[in-house]
């Protein structure tokens, strides 16, 4: 019998961890169905962004208030979670802080712990306040479950250190009466202020206390771990790959479509015959899609990218079409590519394998209006404070919009006929292009 | 202006079985809009000035494609591209000078797979250059001491990190070079990007232009300084439409140092 807490302890551990890799394969099986993208080169340059950019938070201080406040709960998650470590050491074998031994340097973690999940309070109090009163565009515009979600992820985080802190205060007033297992270890410099709280409070009740707070900080940290898969904070992990993954190329340069230079290199060959047949070992595949009107179209960066957004709007903010009251919101358009890839994942979760559901990325989530809007400037890959493209889905889709359904509107088509025609995106004559020189 | 000056084009240099140092890529809007012709002239008399041995490609030379690639016409684009770079690559050209970004950006990083490799600068760092070597003199002269604003183009900036050629220029020139709130890397686009410039923006509330004027109007300028001939119109309809064209003059950083030498 004394083993059960041992056994519950396991079971929730594995119960946690299993469900949250069956959710984390279903993100990475998602984003596979992205089209390939070598992303392969120059591996110093990437492990130096991905330093610098996810590890270095370097583009999150941009904006000092957010960026330190995000710094704190950032290094507060990374640091306090090596007691996690203890906890299921602790857990499995039914010890009571196992790294005790370490002695001082034991003091000293417990101390910074307790220090650190202080600050972590106080940001998260801060951060709420900057979501629900102050008056910031980026977090108002947010409405229903991304507004939720965001709150959710403040109120775990105050559940998670309170409890902690909770845990730490009954386990010093148990050291301070002597009870049997709670040996005298750590440094509580926080929850010696909450521990004379329990002054009166018996050997018994403080055990449970304890014990209580243990378990749900514990049950606590697995049932966020799962919440990620169902949050923008999902964040906290694909932030590494993607700043890893990202385009390394300069912002203005856009990718050639290799499709569209192989038929190009055909029509400028003049030994090509126009009627020939496809030689044998070419493929006699569908002729190629040009440009995305689904997330199948896109690649799997820009997948990745979509599931990496955590919705902190500040590519929106950036963005010149947004600030002049245009539809096109960066933002939305990584929004959008995640809640329609979730579509299609839990399609192909039912069916097996993707079922056509007469809905796509274009029109049903984001209209050609928004992506007519961007001006290409780069101002939302500027602010991404973790290397997302919204500007590259934007191109690629308006690549279908114009390649696939010649849906451009009309004074583009007219630039477009110029440019064929005249060589010039205004209708004069090629041959008048030196005129300049004599006016 | 209605003066000529002396311009010439590759042809002419391959007839006489020479290479000039650096191919000028006027560009569409270098070539026939009205406003940006007076860039154009304007860097043609700096390079005179700097006995820099230049030609254009002239009657040669066709749209980048920039508008169609940013369109989506991607077909378009590569069909322009893969034709100027069978040009440029005939006359064996190494270096190219552009005055405007858009069409500096796309040579520079969207020929090269394309089979068009080259040495790309945009007007204002050739004229660093220029100026680094001793072959420029840049002086203030009637420019002195007046208030400018700097613009940065989008792709000049943020797209190639192209912060600092244009604003070392300004500050040889001995004026009061004055930053708007949103500048360099955080630098607001004036609306003509991505095609933009050739269609009705989309319904808003304002235009991207009257915004980005007004951050250059809180910077109280004598002059609105531009490096692309897209931001100049954008800046310049602005300026007008603020009422403000008797007072403020919008000027590419060429201009300006030709016109302080009274060039």
């Amino acid at each position: 019998m004394q083993y059960i807490p041992n056994i519950l302890f396991v079971i929730a551990l594995v119960a946690g961890i299993g469900y949250f890799t069956k959710n984390i394969r279903k993100v990475i099986r998602n984003i596979r169905l992205g089209k390939d993208v070598d992303r392969s080169d120059n591996k110093g340059a990437r492990w130096k962004n991905m330093a610098m950019i996810a590890l270095g938070q370097s583009k999150m201080v941009r904006r000092p208030i957010a960026g330190i406040l995000h710094i704190v709960v950032y290094l507060g998650f990374i640091i306090i979670n090596l007691e996690v470590l203890e906890i299921i050491i602790d857990g499995i074998f039914g010890t009571h802080r196992v790294f005790a031994p370490l002695g001082s340097f034991y003091d000293f973690l417990i101390g910074s712990f307790e220090i650190l999940a202080l600050l972590v309070l106080v940001s998260v109090v801060l951060f709420w306040i900057r979501r629900n009163v102050i008056n910031i565009r980026r977090f108002k515009t947010l409405k229903g479950w991304p507004k939720n979600d965001g709150n959710i992820i403040l109120y775990f985080e105050v559940v998670l250190m309170t409890l902690f802190l909770t845990m730490n205060a009954a386990d010093l007033q148990l050291q301070a009466i002597g009870a049997e297992h709670y040996i005298k270890a750590g440094a509580y410099p926080v929850s010696q202020y909450i521990s004379p709280l329990f002054g009166g409070v018996s050997e018994g009740s403080l055990i449970i206390l304890e014990r209580t707070a243990w378990w749900l900080h514990i049950l606590g940290i697995l049932v966020f771990l799962n919440y990620l898969y169902f949050s923008k904070h999902l964040h906290i992990l694909l932030a590494f790959p993607n700043t890893f993954f990202a385009d390394l190329k300069p912002k203005g340069e856009f990718d050639n479509l290799e499709a569209v230079t192989k038929e190009v290199m055909l029509m400028m060959d003049p030994n090509a015959d126009p009627f020939a047949a496809p030689a044998e070992d070419e493929e006699a595949g569908e002729p190629e899609k040009f440009g995305a009107s689904d997330v199948m179209d896109l690649n799997w960066a820009q997948l990745l990218n979509s599931y990496t957004c955590t919705e902190c709007g500040r590519c929106t903010s950036e963005c010149p079409a947004n600030q002049t009251g245009k539809k096109l919101s960066p933002r939305k358009i990584m929004m959008d590519t995640r809640d329609r890839l979730q579509e299609v994942g839990a399609n192909i979760d039912k069916n097996g394998s993707f079922v056509d559901d007469g809905k796509q990325l274009l029109n049903d989530y984001i209209t050609a209006e928004e992506l007519w809007a961007c001006t290409s400037c780069n101002a939302c890959v500027e602010a991404c404070p973790v290397s997302i493209s919204p500007l590259s889905i934007i191109m690629d889709m308006r690549r279908y919009l114009v390649m696939e359904q010649s849906a451009a509107p009309s004074d583009l088509n007219n630039m477009m006929s110029n440019i064929e025609n005249n060589g010039a995106p205004w209708p004069f004559n090629q041959m008048d292009r030196l005129n300049w020189s004599n006016e | 202006m209605s003066e000529t000056v002396k311009v010439p084009t590759m042809a002419e240099y391959m007839a006489e079985g020479k290479q000039p140092e650096v191919l000028f890529w006027v560009g569409c809007a270098g070539s026939f809009d009205d406003r940006a012709k007076k860039i154009t002239k304007a860097f043609v008399k700096l390079l005179h000035n700097a006995n820099v041995d230049f030609a254009v490609l002239g009657t040669e030379e066709s749209c980048t494609g920039d508008p169609a690639k940013r369109a989506g016409n991607e077909f378009l684009f590569q069909m322009q591209a893969v034709t100027n770079i069978e040009v440029m690559n005939a006359y064996e050209i190494k270096k190219v000078v552009t005055a405007c970004p858009h069409c500096f950006n796309t040579i520079k990083n969207e020929y090269p797979s394309l089979g068009g490799e080259y040495e790309v600068m945009h007007h204002t760092q050739f004229l660093k250059s220029l100026l680094d070597e001793g072959r420029l003199t840049v002086e203030g002269g009637k420019f002195k001491g007046k208030r400018i604003t700097f613009h940065d183009p989008c792709y000049l900036g943020r797209a190639n990190n192209v912060y600092e050629a244009p604003r070392d220029l300004l500050k040889k020139l001995e004026v009061e070079l004055i930053e708007m709130k949103r500048c360099k890397r955080n630098g607001l686009c004036c609306g003509a990007g991505g095609a933009q410039m050739f269609k009705e923006p989309e319904p808003g509330n304002k235009d991207v232009n009257i915004e980005r004027t007004e951050d250059a109007l809180e910077t109280k300028p004598d002059i609105i300084a531009a490096g692309c001939p897209f931001c100049n119109t954008m800046m310049t309809d602005g300026v007008k439409n603020k009422e403000k064209e008797d007072s403020i003059e919008v000027l590419d950083v060429a201009e300006l140092i030709a016109n302080a030498q009274d060039l």
